[in-house]
């Protein structure tokens, strides 16, 4: 039996801000098919984290390694072809365009046809773009947003624009996903609806998961494991039974 | 079912287009004046000018400040390559076959050349944004009137016999009086194509990735897009189609100055004119950019020439021969009722107009019976 090599990993992770050691020594492991939640008070880095994880930010130090693929150096998108799709803290969605053309500007890497197959609408265009059309509804269709469609991305209500850039993010096709905060501003039955989504994103696509949520009874709810920082730290990992009795973690969240 | 309706609106097109190019051929033999036929020229590189910076300001968010200065790259090219090929005899009246395959050798190369001058300024003012950029784009505008001043080839009698002026007499192109009646159908069959693959560009793959670096440039990246690759590369498709608009310019103009393309030109034919276009059109709507082209290109001939004027008060009058006055209120006043631009992102369609006559009467009377309901409902109140 080979050993599993971790989907995502980083070592001695970190960036400084001028003087500010925003995040330091982070080190993760995430496995196919795991859902791992970050969680830390607020300023702790968990959205730094996922900046240097995603290429926004440059490392100072340490290095990310996609299926054991260093991915230092590169440029944002080229993270996404690697396979790290993220959705964001504050919504960013393309708020002029339509739903379903938000999720078809993830499928454009994968688009083959070039600028002469466009203008002279060669059959290799029409066949994309019919595909490309099939495979987003059926991803809005996870999400209940296939009558939606039509509409403008910015005409959606928030809880649903929320899912739309999980959507989005899901149409690159990538191996880990990152979600921000995604139950930020939802309503209770809007969460249980989200929590209902991201089950049924770890069964179809399998995917890894790494989740930051401040809602504690979701994470404690659904993740495997859990990994706590703050000021850039980690101050603890572990199962969630382990860490919801972390006296560390209380101490961090609740103070002396 | 929906590939339907994209074919028969292509059918629909395709056969307006095709009309519209067969009118313009025949219009020596309808009678079309020289002064019409001159309008038409300048409606089409106005339209192909505004239409192509639309795709750089409108669709993809970036504000550039110097599309003329592609467009005097292609007039000059157009210009100086046709010189080239009449001073070696490869022809020497202005029709022919011969004359026909240099018409299409200029008109390309004035695309390529604006378009590579487009590629070797864009990599490096792509990566500014909003401000800088303007303000590297209107350096670029300024500086390619003064490459052009400098270059020996560019000026007086041109290639050979050049030196460097500001102004070029000599051209291959520059059509004069019925010739630029008998060669009508090129500006149009010009502005008719590059129109068209402005559209079908905007409507494919990357027409959508550029709107969505327009929204949201992190998000964007972040789903994958190469956000500078295609930066650049609707920069550079622009430039392509300024370029074509100066070939355009070099044939119904029997001589070229470089002034004509400057930041500081009083004529319309200036790059914030252009902006000024797009804006009032619509950023994102190839329709209003054509239609503010046509649109401010005929006030300004009219204000500079037509009659009406005349029939107007005294102190209107007064206004009117300051033109950019004129053209400054007709700005804010359009800006403050229609801040998006008179069109907004919408865009015409032949087939959804051929589709709604019938159901025309019917719309009207739902629209009176929604004014009339919303009425009573106030009156309720
Ligand atoms: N680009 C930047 N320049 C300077 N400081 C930054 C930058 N980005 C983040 N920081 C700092 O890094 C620290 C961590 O911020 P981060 O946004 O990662 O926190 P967070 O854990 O996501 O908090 P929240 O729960 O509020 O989202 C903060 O002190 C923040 O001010
Ligand atoms: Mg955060």
């Amino acid at each position: 039996m080979s050993e599993r090599i971790p989907v995502l990993k980083t070592e001695h992770l970190g960036i400084t801000f001028g003087g500010l050691r925003a995040v330091s020594d982070f080190n993760i492991e995430i496995y196919e098919g795991e859902l791992i939640g970050l969680i830390g008070p607020n300023g702790a880095g968990k959205t730094t984290v996922f900046n240097l994880l995603t290429g926004v930010y440059q490392p100072t130090e340490g290095s990310v390694y996609l299926c054991g693929e260093k991915l230092n150096g590169r440029k944002i998108h080229q993270f996404v072809d690697a396979g790290i799709a993220r959705t964001f803290q504050n919504i960013r969605l393309f708020s002029q365009m339509t739903v379903a053309e938000n999720v078809k500007v993830a499928f454009s890497k994968d688009i083959k046809y070039g600028m002469l197959s466009s203008i002279f609408r060669s059959p290799a265009y029409w066949k994309t773009e019919r595909e490309i059309e099939e495979k987003a509804m059926n991803l809005l269709s996870i999400f209940k947003l296939e009558g939606k469609a039509g509409y403008l991305a910015s005409a959606l209500p928030y809880g649903e624009q929320r899912k739309l850039e999980i959507a989005r993010a899901l149409a690159t096709n990538m191996k880990v996903l990152l979600l921000d905060e995604p139950a930020a501003g939802m309503n209770p039955t809007e969460t249980a609806e989200l929590l209902e989504c991201i089950n049924i994103i770890r069964e179809r696509f399998g995917v890894a998961i790494l989740l930051i949520e401040h809602d504690m009874s979701l994470v404690m709810n659904i993740c495997e494991r859990i990994q706590v920082i703050n000021f850039g730290q980690t101050i603890a990992r572990g199962l969630p039974e382990e860490i919801a009795s972390n006296p560390e973690v209380i101490e961090a969240y609740l103070g002396k | 079912m929906k590939k339907q309706n994209y074919l028969s609106g292509y059918v629909i097109n395709f056969i307006a287009c095709a009309a519209l190019i067969v009118f313009s051929a025949v219009a020596g033999t309808l009678g079309f004046s020289v002064k019409l036929s001159t309008i038409i020229w300048q409606c089409c590189y106005f339209i192909i000018l505004a239409c192509s910076l639309n795709l750089v300001l409108g669709f993809l968010g970036q504000l550039s400040l110097g599309h003329c200065g592609f467009m005097a790259i292609g007039a000059y090219a157009s210009a100086l390559i046709s010189l080239a090929f009449q001073r070696a005899g490869f022809y020497t009246e202005k029709s022919g076959p011969q004359f026909m395959l240099v018409l299409i050798i200029c008109v390309i190369a004035a695309g390529l050349l604006a378009a590579l001058v487009g590629l070797i300024v864009g990599i490096p003012a792509l990566r500014l944004k909003g401000d800088y950029l303007a303000i590297i784009t209107l350096g670029f505008g300024m500086i390619i009137v003064n490459v052009i001043n400098n270059l020996p080839f560019c000026g007086m009698d041109g290639l050979s016999q050049g030196s460097a002026s500001s102004a070029l007499y000599q051209t291959g192109l520059g059509f004069i009086l019925n010739q630029l009646t008998d060669y009508l159908w090129l500006p149009v069959t010009l502005m008719v194509l590059c129109v068209a693959a402005m559209f079908l560009f905007i409507r494919s793959k990357y027409g959508r990735a550029i709107r969505a670096i327009r929204d949201n440039e992190i998000a964007a990246s972040a789903s994958g897009l190469n956000v500078s690759y295609y930066k650049v590369l609707t920069f550079v498709f622009g430039a392509f189609f300024a370029g074509i608009a100066g070939a355009i310019f070099a044939c119904c103009n029997s001589s070229l100055t470089t002034g004509s393309f400057s930041f500081t030109s009083s004529s319309i034919l200036n790059s914030t004119f252009i902006v000024v276009m797009v804006v009032v059109g619509g950023m994102g709507s190839l329709t209003g950019s054509a239609v503010a082209a046509v649109g401010m290109f005929m006030l300004n001939y009219t204000i500079k020439n037509g009659k009406w004027v005349e029939s107007l008060p005294e102190f209107l009058q007064m206004v009117f021969s300051y033109p950019m006055l004129v053209y400054s209120i007709a700005l804010i006043i359009v800006i403050i009722f229609r801040p998006k631009g008179i069109f907004g992102t919408y865009e015409f369609s032949l087939r959804r107009f051929f589709v709604s006559i019938p159901k025309l009467p019917q719309m009207i009377k739902n629209r009176a019976a929604a004014k009339k309901e919303k009425a009573e409902v106030a009156e309720n109140e």
